[in-house]
């Protein structure tokens, strides 16, 4: 076991070397002088050369990388024109409406999708399944900006039931009044997932339902709950919780959209604003925020998946 | 020779007629093409189909109901909603469409030669992980951001998120038909690696490409649609389904159409073509169902 985590960690450092060059060029790849882009219509040539100075630009390309990079580590990660504090506080200030809306999504989006997997797949070919088939190529296929829209309409405007946009911290209004506001940008952001998790589910369990070990369990007289819930659903379980995994890093990248229609202050409208105003050192720093959990989170299924499944780390 | 190629022939065209049956058969596959073909040809002929220009407005008939001499009702400059949502559909089709095609040829040129070539294996497919390491959408704004908004930046923005992925895709197909016999005899014979490469091998690997093609298109427009929708893709006044509906959130409750019609268009775009491609996955890759 030790040796196979050893071997992922060391698969990281291309992937971690690749990630960090790909954001550090974003910057460099805007048409024109990156500086003068930042600094809009209006600068004078002095401003331009001055903030050229301060962000290193004059410097060759790879001492300005590895500058870049030695200040991740020291914990600089670069600074915002247009907000004050640190970039690691700006971050952090933004992390906690995204992660709370990527909780519900994600907590949705499982409850929902892999109790109807399982359904769609015990009753393969029935008319649940094709209904619970049909409900997950909706859920696919519905985005959620569509999704957040459509629930907007009509769960605040036409039924009133809760509130279209805003946040409100769970100190300030407690965790009923929070819950009520995070629902609907948590839904609309879990649903596409939903419908991956009911695919995933559905596929996971039916690839075991035809597995030798279950006809033995049947053959040997196992009821039926005790076969789906003992003998199919823990071994589903392992796929289950990777696509769960998998979802949640989608949602925390996928935030940006559902932080716009319904105006919660995450990391996704972060990076918006920053488009907006070409803060472009703030795009860089969530998008490497976000890699980076993307690639720990990966990480830590693979090594849970190697723990439950000795095939795994054999390979 | 002429009578082995004639009998290579006859094979093609006996799977080419297999695949039509198929197809036919599947009803996904059909309904899919269906609502497919009907979004391109909207597309395509839009100054025939759109009643009015998307771009004239007509002050005095701001926010027209639906029926209220606008089919689907007038937006908040009185433009008509059926001519936008017509001509978005040309720019939704024209992203789905070009950003499919790039990210199959380049991911499926990369994914072929790390496959064949063990060195650029090591280096192509580090960069693929890298590349897929960083949340599509995330990419997808950053890059925007660089590169600024219009349809053929979304178009390359879009490019460099998927071809990656598709590049993976195509190397895990290319692997297994790699190790088949009839490769090695080629090689033993003398084929060129381009000559196995591109004869051999991506024919094999097509369908699982075009299938995942298929995805990338569906997930192309949402992407487009969202990007559109947060500002930052193809910009007003020309109408694409995520700005029209952008417009519509601020209306919301006083014009219901703005946001309803558009979003039925997105959502039935994207649902044909994933409907399509889960059908194309069941005829031409029934193995990964």
């Amino acid at each position: 076991m030790h040796k196979y985590i050893f071997r992922r960690l060391l698969s990281l450092i291309p992937v971690l070397f690749v990630v960090s060059l790909a954001i550090f060029m974003l910057i460099h790849l805007v048409p024109g002088d990156p500086a003068a882009a930042m600094l809009g219509e209006q600068a004078t040539q002095e401003q331009i050369d001055a903030l050229r100075e301060e962000l290193g630009f004059n410097e060759p390309l790879v001492m300005q990388y590895l500058h870049w990079v030695g200040g991740l580590f020291r914990g600089d990660w670069g600074k915002s024109y247009f907000m004050d504090g640190s970039m690691l506080e700006i971050l952090g200030s933004h992390m906690l409406p995204t992660l709370q809306q990527t909780l519900v999504a994600v907590g949705f989006a499982t409850l929902v999708g892999v109790p109807l997997g399982m359904t769609a797949a015990i009753r393969r070919g029935g008319v649940s399944d094709r209904l619970i088939s049909a409900f997950s190529t909706v859920g696919v296929s519905m985005p959620s900006f569509l999704m957040g829209l459509g629930l907007v309409l009509l769960f605040s405007v036409k039924l009133r039931w809760l509130p279209s946009s805003g946040y409100k911290e769970i100190a300030d209004v407690g965790w009923v009044q929070h819950f009520r506001y995070m629902l609907l940008p948590g839904i609309a952001l879990g649903f596409i997932e939903m419908g991956l998790i009911i695919r995933m589910t559905r596929s996971a369990m039916l690839e075991i339902l035809d597995a030798d070990y279950m006809r033995m369990a049947k053959a040997k007289g196992v009821s039926r709950t005790r076969m789906f819930l003992k003998h199919a659903m823990k071994n589903a379980l392992i796929g289950i919780l990777t696509v769960v995994g998998l979802s949640f890093i989608s949602c925390l990248g996928g935030a940006a959209v559902t932080e716009a229609i319904f105006n919660l202050p995450g990391i996704g409208k972060l990076t918006l604003n920053a488009v907006m105003r070409r803060d472009y050192e703030v795009v860089q720093a969530v998008v490497l925020m976000v890699s980076l959990l993307n690639v720990l989170c990966t990480l830590v299924l693979d090594i849970l998946y190697a723990l439950v499944d000795p095939r795994v780390r054999l390979n | 020779m002429t009578d082995l190629s004639s009998v290579r022939r006859e094979l093609r065209r006996e799977q080419r007629r297999l695949n039509i049956r198929r197809f036919f058969r599947n009803r996904q596959a059909v309904f899919g093409s269906l609502i497919v073909l009907l979004m391109l040809c909207v597309a395509v002929f839009a100054p025939l189909l759109a009643p009015a220009d998307p771009l004239a407005q007509t002050v005095s008939h701001r926010f027209a109901k639906p029926g209220e001499g606008y089919v689907l009702g007038a937006d908040k400059l009185g433009r008509d909603l059926l001519s936008r949502i017509i001509y978005g559909a040309r720019v939704s089709m024209t992203v789905g469409l070009s950003v499919g095609l790039c990210s199959m040829l380049l991911g499926m040129t990369a994914g072929l030669y790390a496959c064949y070539y063990k060195s650029l294996d090591n280096v192509l497919m580090r960069i693929c992980d890298g590349l897929s390491a960083i949340p599509s959408t995330l990419l997808a704004i950053a890059l925007m951001a660089v590169f600024g908004p219009g349809i053929p930046n979304v178009i390359l923005a879009l490019s460099i998120v998927y071809t990656p992925r598709m590049a993976r895709v195509s190397r895990s197909a290319a692997l297994v038909v790699k190790e088949q016999t009839y490769i090695e005899a080629l090689r033993s014979q003398g084929a060129s690696a381009t000559r196995i490469i591109w004869r051999h091998i991506a024919p094999n690997i097509f369908s699982a490409v075009v299938v995942q093609a298929s995805y990338y298109f569906a997930n192309s427009i949402i992407t487009e649609a969202g990007l559109s929708f947060l500002g930052v893709g193809v910009p007003a006044p020309q109408p694409s389904w995520g700005n029209i509906l952008a417009e519509g959130r601020e209306v919301i409750t006083k014009a219901w159409w703005m946001v309803v019609y558009p979003g039925l268009a997105t959502a039935l775009a994207v649902m044909g073509t994933n409907v399509f491609g889960d059908g194309l996955r069941d005829i031409l890759d029934p193995h990964t169902n």
